[in-house]
């Protein structure tokens, strides 16, 4: 009679903060997003409309994994980076934060350059979300 | 090991980061736990603790936010353990306490989400675990939030000292509450959104019946009308909360409480640790198949049967040794 329940809740579960970057009310995409990574097994916290600084405090005592933004308002330039700039300087240096919204594609090697680890525009496949995240905590987990 | 002890050190004073990663550790029930929890216990204690339920959607969250602005506008540094429950299909949670809270950044807040159901033992074993963390890295004031449905506002008896149950106007009538169990459980109750109908109603029907089960109680549960979203009742609230504090202070009744709370959790632990100790020395699924089988064709009845698997087990074990 082998515990059934163990190894599953030995395994990581992956924690992700969700958050609306400043100002910007658009929050039916982000809920959507985060149903769909609640489907995948993931433990999302959500945590509203939110500023970099709080953004960080609640990535740092929910111990997540990702960083997840969602931005529909242009203000992903300013607030993106800063967010990751935060995150280090806290200390928490394998924290990888994701950016959704709407971002002019030639802004993508901008926000890659100032460290944020992947951004998806509006067409982009629920799975392939998943996926990237799947993998970037998998890396995560091999290099610590 | 090592490691361990730096992120314990660093817990105990106060820093953030190492007090995340403790209480994910034993969340997850790592190999480090149980020795984290040795070295975080003999430091845990000194916090009072609360406790808010309530059926979903009646304001625990906004009631937590507005409790723990009064706490840090007394001085106090407070520790939160929010719990939502978790998909029964994936695992997965989406933990949404947080949206609720409003912190000042001069304040001594930490806020963790947790998913119900994640670790085995359930709920009072961990939330009992972070908040014990909490309490060693400082908190004075530790608030448990969870809904009340199912087995865990039991849980949250066992893990506080002053429990709150939250209500509202439409949450269903009396009886409902009583079916809930919801009833047995609070030393304070809260009538939050009182600025809907039918809350009058509803808290003096909570009164009726505290009225006829409260003859023999010390305590009579308060039934306080709040509405927490325009900031309504809240200090009424937090005075109870600390008249309550103040009376379990009396003739050692927080002793008292504490240490039933303690027996229960042990027996609770060896009861989880016998069934541990079970799997691991008596796993044999064929033979449960196969009495499966037995029952299923009526040679045998599910409770011999079991008896029968449990004796076989430990003759077994007798003759290996």
């Amino acid at each position: 009679m082998p515990d059934r329940r163990s190894s599953e809740d030995m395994e990581r579960k992956v924690r992700i903060v969700m958050a609306k970057l400043g100002l910007d009310i658009h929050w039916r995409g982000v809920l959507l997003v985060s149903q769909f990574l609640k489907d995948a097994g993931m433990e999302v916290i959500y945590i509203g409309n939110t500023f970099p600084d709080q953004i960080v405090a609640a990535a740092i005592e929910e111990d997540a994994d990702i960083v997840g933004l969602s931005t529909l308002s242009g203000n992903h330039l300013t607030l993106g980076p800063k967010v990751v700039t935060l995150l280090r300087e806290k200390g928490m240096t394998d924290v990888k934060v994701f950016m959704g919204g709407v971002i002019p594609p030639h802004h993508v090697p901008l926000l890659k350059e100032a460290g944020i680890y992947e951004v998806y525009g509006p067409d982009t496949a629920m799975e392939v979300i998943v996926k990237g995240i799947e993998n970037a905590v998998a890396r995560r987990a091999r290099s610590s | 090991m090592k490691d361990i002890d730096l992120l314990v050190e660093k817990s105990l004073s106060g820093e953030k980061l190492a007090t995340a990663r403790l209480i994910s550790i034993v969340e997850r029930g790592d190999d480090a736990a149980p020795s984290v929890m040795e070295k975080i216990y003999p430091h845990s204690g000194s916090a009072y603790y609360i406790g808010v339920t309530g059926p979903p959607g009646v304001g625990k969250s906004t009631i937590t936010d507005r409790l723990v602005s009064l706490f840090c506008g007394g001085g106090y540094s407070v520790g939160i353990v929010a719990v939502d429950p978790c998909s029964p299909f994936s695992g997965g949670a989406l933990l949404g306490d947080r949206v609720r809270m409003h912190v000042k950044s001069d304040w001594d807040v930490f806020f963790r989400s947790m998913s119900a159901g994640r670790v085995m033992g359930g709920l009072a074993k961990t939330t009992k675990e972070a908040s014990r963390i909490l309490d060693a890295g400082g908190k004075e004031i530790i608030i448990v939030e969870t809904v009340g449905v199912g087995q865990s506002e039991l849980d949250i008896t066992q893990a506080t000292d002053t429990v709150v149950v939250v209500l509202m106007p439409d949450s269903g009538d009396a009886v409902q509450m009583m079916k809930a169990g919801l009833m047995e459980i609070a030393d304070i109750f809260v009538v939050n959104k009182a600025d809907r109908p039918g809350a009058e109603n509803l808290s003096s029907s909570v009164e009726g019946m505290l009225d006829r089960a409260s003859q023999t109680m010390e305590w009579k549960p308060p039934v306080l009308l709040t509405a927490a979203s325009l900031n309504r009742g809240i200090d009424r609230l937090y005075d109870t909360i600390w008249n309550h504090a103040r009376f379990l202070k009396e003739d050692s009744r927080l002793e008292k409480r504490r240490k039933a709370q303690m027996r229960n959790e042990m027996q609770s632990r060896i009861e989880g640790e016998l069934l541990q100790m079970f799997r691991k020395h008596f796993g044999n699924e064929e033979e449960l198949n196969s009495l499966a089988e037995k029952v299923y064709n009526k040679g045998i009845d599910p409770q011999t049967a079991a008896r029968t698997f449990l004796e076989n087990g430990f003759e077994l074990k007798k003759r290996r040794e």
